[in-house]
């Protein structure tokens, strides 16, 4: 793995901020990361402008139940806090504790998608079935490549937080909180959903 | 385990080609990464501009006939794509950006320089897959804009691959703008204050913004409107009850920020260079920045000024007029900035100051009926009409090219250590302001009297004005053939520029030019007043 800036070694060469440069990796996902809630934002805008203005057609259905998704939504509220447990055990160098708090989160990360494709197929309505139907398929299918990804991730770091020969210690925790930032994102993104295509 | 780039090792001969061989590398230098996105962008211009030229050739006479009409659609489409995604926004953001902004910063590189070269390597094989999008079952015709329906009923793999190809591109600018914002924000030399920074890093800051903002939100678009080509969704057909004026929005959404990030850099630029060659400081550099910061928050509310026939409700109309005739406000300081700074000043003229020149008074113009456009009851007569062209390509040809190329004048003896020719750069100067005024000068009338825009065919009366504007055309692509020449008589043999042939004050001219790896041979240079001129040359001379 590389990363994917030589900041801190230029930084380094100007010899006033030998020692007090800052690390802006995370600036610059945090910029990546309201990049990426534009996107969000932008299907949130077009479901809402046909909600107003677009009525669904005689016989059209669209109908959702809140069963799953209000699970769902407790699983990744959960994980928020297990993903932060993780990194309160890396600070202190706890890797094996650490690395399970990993495993906990990915594994609910897991079950949030088995969940959400249980879902897909039990809903009476099809992607191309009406307007409603395709853009509430656009939008969770966007958010749950969203949490594959970052699940994927999540199993990425927990494997190099591993005890021997894991690169992830108190002194590089940057892809350990990057990867957290980006997953309270994906959770924070998935609450503002829920209120939009479930409860409004 | 972490393998931090150490600039010293990368651009170690063993690791990186040397001489021309490494712009064909993933450099990791912003210096060459710049010259890679000026060059890319420069060969897909002259791809774009030949794509003009025949579009000229075919509306010199009324009827199709140089060629068929889905041929000419397929052709503006690709030009217009070509200029704005492969040609503008590369070069004045990505070229000028990655060229200058470390400099001006005082760093030795970008924030984060692999993101930086994957986001040029990104438009290469993008542009390549649209030109060659033509040969497949024909290009995309729906315009720049792929409008839906038309998008979505035109033969399908072009508009697929013209998708790909724009999400590719906006992906590569998104990377390149959240590099110029960490570098602006947080690279900063210590003892440099925010205040202190050149312009063109202000212009670069909100422009990033608009990138970063902006260019997602046509990539979910775009994403939408393929799974209506591919998947028989119907977010934008109405056929299957999808609603088109939402794509409108939300593709302006982005588009109009889009001629933001086409014109503000140039803005920032225009004002590093005026000063140098009327040797004096910029004028009002506060309102300056403010008023480039007053663009990015109003160009976020203004787009629904390209719907008003999209059938937008009153308040709707009334609302954007009026946001749209705000920003014209912080338009207008920035050009009585520019004015005032020329004012009184011992004004060389030279071929980077002519173009700067030409950009001011074309600029003005476009901004002039840019402000008639966003009136309802005017813009409803000529929207869809050849005024719009004459108005965008006042703005993005008399402007923003103007400045490439003045700042191509401007910026050569720094990169490669040659002055280019300046007979020739003057008469590369006066052949291009001669035809861009009369290519789209007469277009006004044509819109005025009716003429719609992206036909193949028109009424016979129209015939001798639109004469006038291909003859203006071929001015156009006469001028190239100077330029060309100059630049490559001049890389060869040019005169020797020495370190710092205008006696600049910004922070890229005080190292050796062409600058060594690092930009600097010992530390940055601290640069308090990058616009002091007037004190220190009085006393000189
Ligand atoms: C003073 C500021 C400006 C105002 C008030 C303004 C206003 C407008 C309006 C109202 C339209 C819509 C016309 C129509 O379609 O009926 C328009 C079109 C356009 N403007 Fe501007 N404009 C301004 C500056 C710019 C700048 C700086 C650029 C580019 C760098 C630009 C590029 C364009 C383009 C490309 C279109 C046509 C888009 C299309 O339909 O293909 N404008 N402008
Ligand atoms: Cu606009």
């Amino acid at each position: 793995m590389t990363t994917l800036d030589s900041s801190k070694e230029i930084q380094k060469n100007n010899s006033e901020v030998n020692e007090t440069h800052e690390d802006f990796r995370m600036f610059g996902l945090i910029t990546f990361l309201i990049a990426d809630g534009m996107t969000f934002a932008g299907f949130f805008a077009a479901y809402l402008t046909y909600k107003a203005v677009n009525p669904l057609p005689d016989g059209a259905i669209y109908e959702l139940e809140l069963p799953i998704p209000t699970l769902n939504t407790i699983l990744l509220l959960v994980s928020s806090a297990t993903f932060h447990k993780a990194g309160k055990a890396l600070l202190k160098d706890k890797k094996s504790d650490s690395q399970k708090w990993l495993f906990f989160t990915a594994f609910l990360g897991i079950i949030f998608l088995i969940c959400q494709l249980f879902e897909y197929f039990h809903l009476p309505f099809g992607l191309t079935d009406n307007l409603f139907a395709s853009t509430f398929y656009a939008l969770t299918g966007f958010h749950g490549l969203h949490v594959t990804l970052g699940t994927l991730m999540i199993l990425i770091i927990a494997w190099q937080s591993r005890i021997n020969g894991g690169r992830l210690s108190s002194k590089n925790m940057f892809p350990l909180e990057a990867v957290e930032l980006y997953w309270h994102f994906v959770d924070g993104i998935w609450v503002i959903l829920f209120i939009i295509l479930y409860l409004l | 385990m972490t393998i931090s780039i150490d600039p010293q090792k990368t651009n170690n001969e063993s690791l990186q080609p040397k001489g021309w061989l490494r712009y064909f590398s993933f450099s990791l230098d912003h210096k060459v990464i710049g010259i890679q996105y000026l060059v890319c962008g420069f060969l897909f211009y002259l791809i774009g501009g030949t794509l003009a030229s025949a579009i000229r050739i075919e509306l010199a006479s009324p009827m199709s006939d140089f060629m068929p009409r889905d041929v000419y659609n397929q052709v503006l489409t690709l030009h217009g794509t070509i200029m704005i995604f492969l040609w503008i926004v590369p070069v004045v953001n990505g070229a000028f950006g990655n060229y200058l902004i470390p400099f001006y910063v005082g760093a030795r590189d970008m924030a984060f320089p692999r993101l930086n070269a994957v986001a040029f390597w990104l438009i290469p094989p993008s542009g390549l897959m649209l030109v060659a999008s033509y040969f497949v079952e024909g290009a995309a015709q729906a315009g720049w804009t792929a409008y839906p329906p038309l998008s979505i009923t035109t033969p399908q793999s072009g508009q697929i691959i013209w998708i790909l190809s724009v999400l590719l591109l906006g992906g590569s600018s998104i990377f390149g703008g959240i590099n110029f914002i960490a570098t602006i924000i947080k690279l900063r030399r210590p003892g440099l204050k925010l205040m202190q920074l050149p312009m063109y890093c202000w212009a670069m800051l909100g422009t990033s913004l608009l990138v970063v903002l902006s260019t997602p939100v046509l990539a979910g678009t775009l994403i939408l409107l393929s799974f209506d080509i591919i998947a028989n969704t119907g977010f934008f057909n109405p056929v299957l009850g999808g609603n088109v004026v939402v794509y409108q929005h939300l593709f302006w959404f982005y588009s109009h920020p889009a001629v933001y990030i086409m014109v503000l850099p140039a803005f920032g630029l225009v004002s590093e260079i005026l000063p140098v060659h009327a040797r004096k400081p910029l004028f009002g550099y506060t309102t300056m920045v403010f008023s480039i910061m007053g663009i990015v928050v109003l160009g976020l509310v203004v787009w629904a000024h390209h719907m008003f026939t999209s059938g937008t409700p009153p308040w709707m109309r009334l609302f954007f007029t009026i946001a749209t005739a705000f920003i014209a406000v912080p338009t207008g300081i920035k050009f009585f900035n520019w004015v005032a700074t020329l004012w009184g000043g011992r004004i060389s003229i030279n071929s980077a100051m002519l173009f700067s020149c030409g950009f001011i008074i074309n600029f003005v113009f476009g901004g002039i009926t840019g402000v008639a456009l966003a009136q309802v009851p005017f813009d409803i007569h000529v929207h869809d009409t050849y005024f719009v062209v004459a108005h965008f390509h006042y703005i993005v040809y008399g402007g923003t090219v103007f400045i490439i190329f003045s700042s191509i004048y401007h910026w050569f003896p720094k990169v490669t250590g040659k002055m280019l020719n300046e007979k020739l750069g003057i008469l590369h100067f006066i052949v291009t302001f001669i035809g861009f005024n009369l290519c789209f000068a007469p277009q006004h009338w044509l819109g005025l009297n009716g003429m719609p825009r992206r036909v193949a065919e028109y009424d016979p009366q129209f015939q001798f004005v639109n004469q006038i504007s291909s003859l203006g055309a071929l001015l156009m692509a006469i001028s190239t053939i100077p330029f060309l020449i100059n630049i490559f008589l001049s890389v060869r043999n040019g005169k020797d520029a020495g370190d710092n042939p205008w006696n600049a004050l910004t922070p890229e001219w005080l190292t050796s030019s062409p600058p060594p790896v690092e930009n600097w041979e010992g530390e940055a240079p601290l640069v308090e007043e990058p616009y002091g001129y007037g004190k220190e040359f009085s006393e000189q001379k």
